[in-house]
């Protein structure tokens, strides 16, 4: 086996360049994926912990899945009479009884639970209108479900009970009113209500929707503003196991009929722009990993067109064809080890670099700089995808070279 | 029972429409210690003939004994153990590696071997290289020797492996008189100190006639001189 290591390295090593080449293209591969697999997985784990530690776990809302089935429907099941235009039934939103079903739900364990009211609002400062949600919640159910009460920048949770109308801004929806701490607000509901609010809280998150578009006041509050006197139509939910969290869904939206969202249904379509992010990145990376595979192929065909005779020779010293295969795939494997080694190099400097990197970005979580995952697994996957993609580009003129018989080569030298 | 025997070896190329003969039902027997020089004129299948003696090409018909092992049944990797123990090749060209030097070159076929520790390979290696007087060459590429160096290095590295036979096509074709006389002279001493046997195949006829057997072939077939 030394031998045949012996004479791979020769040849790499007897055409600098052209190994330099193939060795730098894999190593461009695996360093790019490395950086990239880095920044995306870490914006990815990043924000999804942000989600898990800032929202519910769980959130079951007023509404159903499908429009329940008009009565005249249920009744003619498949008659041949249509109705058209019927409006739904008069019902009053929110979940009903939803004390009950809070309490229910905290008995199965490993659950806390909080109610809270959402609606649209408009809040007015001097000319400035700003649409936006209000959350109406009670502070000590509520800390025990979400995170609010750390992210506080300002003011404490209880501030909601010591002023009238004490109401949280997100530091977002804040910032675009212009106002702070102790500046008292309009807030108008959809129902007509207006309502002066004392700001006793500023809330970052990190997490854009809630930081630009959320306000916290008391439930009671909320429902007046609202004019939805005992109306919950919002419970909230935190686990102690996460994971459970789709499985605990679907089986409390079975039981109550309300739609219920695990944190994975509410943040649906972020993550499935990881998804796609990650198609994206892993194609793209591949693709620079393939076409370092064509180099070696591209080199190893050239050497083994240059070296028949010396297959030829090394055939009739009584090298097998195996030894032949054998020699050609460790150079590729010698081009791929080499350049997964250098990339490895490459990518580290790359992750650092970026890392190094302070500006601030604002996409579905608020961050300074790109969060990095510097994950050892991200080394090892590049480092096998590069190492089959160099073997498999080696095999086919390893192949062909194997296949050379050695008298055709001899008798034509002749 | 000779040391290579050849019995009804015929090989056809290109089977078919428009096929080639190039050896026609030879039957041959090389006893041990013999040196043979295989003669004829271009395209008499002389060097066919020495190829499939050597287990480089494969009979279409007939077969190839070696030292009394029947070598028809053997697959291609088993042909090839056969070829690195027992067989040593010299070539018309030199046909050493260019990325080695002479030292490495004759190191190959021990190396592949592996029945050497690397110790005894190398004092072996040394010499061979002092036999063929190629002993301030060791540390040369190919590309560094002439002609003639070359070709002594080729038959060092045909001898690596202790061989039973030496097959050597054409060995003195690309050397001057003086060099080709001193390879056939080497071949000599080999067959009457070293007791090797040497097949050769030539057709300088001064050189075959230092030779103790001449296979005359013509047309493929065996044929009086």
């Amino acid at each position: 086996m030394r031998v045949l290591v012996g004479i791979a390295l020769a040849h790499l090593l007897n055409r600098k360049r052209q190994s330099a080449v193939s060795v730098g293209g894999v190593a461009l591969g695996v360093g790019f994926f490395i950086g990239m697999a880095a920044m995306m997985s870490g914006f990815q784990s990043y924000f999804i912990a942000k989600v898990i530690d800032v929202s519910p776990h769980i959130t079951m809302k007023d509404e159903y899945r499908s429009a329940p089935l008009q009565p005249a429907a249920l009744v003619y099941r498949g008659g041949a009479v249509s109705l058209q235009g019927q409006r739904p039934l008069d019902e009053l939103r929110g979940i009903r009884e939803a004390r009950a079903t809070m309490a229910e739900i905290e008995r199965v364990g490993g659950v806390a639970v909080a109610p809270t009211l959402r609606g649209p609002i408009i809040l007015r400062y001097g000319s400035k209108d700003v649409s936006g949600t209000i959350v109406g919640i009670e502070p000590e159910r509520e800390r025990r479900v979400t995170n609010l009460e750390r992210d506080l920048e300002a003011g404490r949770l209880e501030g909601l009970y010591a002023t009238a109308n004490g109401v949280i801004l997100g530091a977002g929806m804040a910032e675009k009113l212009g106002i702070g701490m102790g500046d008292t607000v309009s807030a108008i509901s959809p129902a007509g209500v207006v309502m002066s609010m004392k700001v006793t809280g500023i809330v970052r998150t990190g997490i854009t929707t809630i930081d630009n578009f959320e306000g916290y006041a008391l439930l009671k509050k909320v429902q007046i503003l609202q004019n939805r006197a005992n109306i919950v139509n919002q419970i909230r939910m935190r686990l102690t196991d996460v994971t459970l969290a789709g499985e605990t869904a679907r089986r409390l939206e079975e039981r109550y009929g309300y739609r219920t969202e695990s944190w994975e249904e509410a943040n649906k379509n972020v993550l499935g722009i990881f998804v796609i992010q990650n198609a994206i990145m892993y194609t793209s990376v591949g693709a620079i990993l393939v076409v370092a595979g064509f180099g070696i192929f591209n080199i190893l065909s050239t050497v083994i067109f240059e070296k028949t005779r010396d297959i030829a020779i090394l055939r009739s010293l009584g090298f097998t064809e195996g030894d032949i295969r054998t020699i050609f795939v460790l150079e590729g494997l010698a081009v791929g080890l080499g350049g997964t080694l250098l990339g490895w190099a490459l990518g580290f400097g790359i992750t650092e670099f970026l890392g190094s990197l302070k500006f601030s970005v604002e996409g579905f979580v608020k961050t300074e700089g790109f969060v990095l995952d510097r994950s050892f697994r991200h080394y090892w996957m590049v480092a096998l995808f590069a190492l089959a993609v160099s073997v498999f580009a080696a095999f086919l003129p390893a192949r062909r070279a194997a296949r050379v018989r050695p008298v055709d080569i001899i008798r034509s030298a002749a | 029972m000779g040391l290579i025997r050849a019995e009804g070896v015929t090989k056809v190329l290109n089977e078919g429409a428009n096929e080639v003969t190039l050896v026609r039902d030879i039957d041959l027997d090389i006893d041990k210690g013999e040196f043979v020089a295989i003669t004829g004129p271009s395209g008499s299948g002389k060097s066919s003939l020495l190829y499939l003696l050597g287990l480089l090409d494969l009979p279409t018909a007939g077969r190839i004994l070696l030292d009394g092992q029947d070598t028809s049944p053997l697959d291609s990797a088993e042909l090839a153990a056969l070829r690195l123990a027992k067989l040593g090749f010299v070539f018309q060209f030199h046909f050493l590696l260019p990325e080695f030097t002479t030292f490495e070159n004759v190191m190959l076929p021990m190396r592949r071997l592996g029945a050497l520790d690397e110790p005894s390979m190398e004092a072996r290696t040394r010499e061979l290289l002092e036999r063929l007087d190629l002993s301030k060459e060791g540390a040369k590429r190919p590309g560094q020797l002439s002609g003639g160096q070359r070709q002594r290095v080729a038959i060092a590295r045909a001898l690596a492996n202790e061989p039973l036979v030496i097959l050597a096509d054409e060995p003195t074709g690309n050397l001057d008189t003086r060099n080709a006389q001193n390879v056939f002279a080497i071949f000599r001493r080999m067959v009457e100190e070293g007791g090797r046997t040497v097949i050769a195949v030539t057709h300088d006829t001064d050189l075959a006639a230092l030779a103790r057997r001449r296979v005359h072939i013509v047309d493929g077939r065996i044929a009086r001189p």
